[in-house]
């Protein structure tokens, strides 16, 4: 999987360069999260602007972020979701877990 | 013109395999007309539906068997699209499967893929068939 992680004023923003998020190559960025929150990161956002389309162990992978986060008092935002993605937020409820922003910048000016 | 489309597709018990058979489900959508249906949202149903059905056969039917097969078959015509998804696992009892927990207290990593393909499709059923178990699909398109 093509994840780009780069740190932007003090938070870690996990850019996830791939069309889609699925059953396939979920679980890399499940051990990325992972990874991330066990180093002692507090805040990420996880930026699915390239994401066409994500699958149900996709967004699972994202509930396993936000729950580990929530654990560690942490935090995951999300940002750039596209249409189709956002629409399977909305049919699973997830959107009304998630701070979900349009652009980085955006989650990034919303701490 | 009336369309008839039957399409037979058999891949190894991989996930790797599931961009492929999702883009066939997209173009396929978008042979349709938009009086029928709306195309774009056919296909990302399409797509998401057969990732969805698929994966479930690849790991909890076949048990993520690499040895084992996963065969599909789409039936379209103007009235109406059919999925069959055929797995050889020991298969599932799909009334047991009970609908996500929505409360933001309580998530579950898992358990939103049958949820996700009911949703979209008017009918599923999941049932014993020669040597293995069939997942059948079946959605109108009069209604998009």
């Amino acid at each position: 999987m093509n994840i780009k992680t780069e740190s932007n004023r003090g938070v870690i923003v996990v850019f996830v360069k791939e069309e889609r998020l699925d059953a396939n190559n979920s679980e890399e960025l499940k051990s990325e999260l992972n990874h991330l929150f066990e180093i002692g990161t507090k805040d990420v956002i996880v930026d699915l602007k390239e994401v066409r389309f994500i699958d149900s162990s996709g967004l699972g992978v994202l509930v396993s972020g936000f729950k580990n986060a929530s654990t560690r008092q942490g935090t995951i935002k999300l940002s750039g979701l596209q249409t189709q993605v956002k629409s399977m937020f909305e049919l699973t409820r997830l959107h009304r877990v998630f701070d979900i922003y349009a652009t980085v910048d955006d989650a990034l000016e919303n701490r | 013109m009336k369309k008839k489309i039957a399409l037979e597709i058999t891949i190894p018990n991989q996930t790797r395999y599931l961009g492929l058979i999702g883009k066939i489900g997209e173009n396929m959508a978008r042979e349709f007309d938009d009086t029928v249906c709306d195309r774009d949202v056919l296909a990302s149903q399409l797509n998401i539906v057969l990732t969805e059905s698929i994966v479930n056969a690849i790991k909890h039917a076949n048990a993520t068997d690499p040895n084992k097969e996963v065969h599909v078959r789409i039936n379209v015509n103007d009235s109406e699209i059919s999925i069959h998804v055929y797995d050889t696992g020991c298969g599932f009892d799909l009334n047991t499967i009970p609908s996500p927990c929505f409360d933001p207290g309580s998530l579950n990593e898992k358990g939103r893929g049958i949820y996700i393909i009911r949703s979209m499709m008017d009918s599923v059923e999941y049932r014993r068939t020669n040597g293995g178990n069939v997942l059948e699909m079946k959605k109108s398109l009069r209604h998009g």
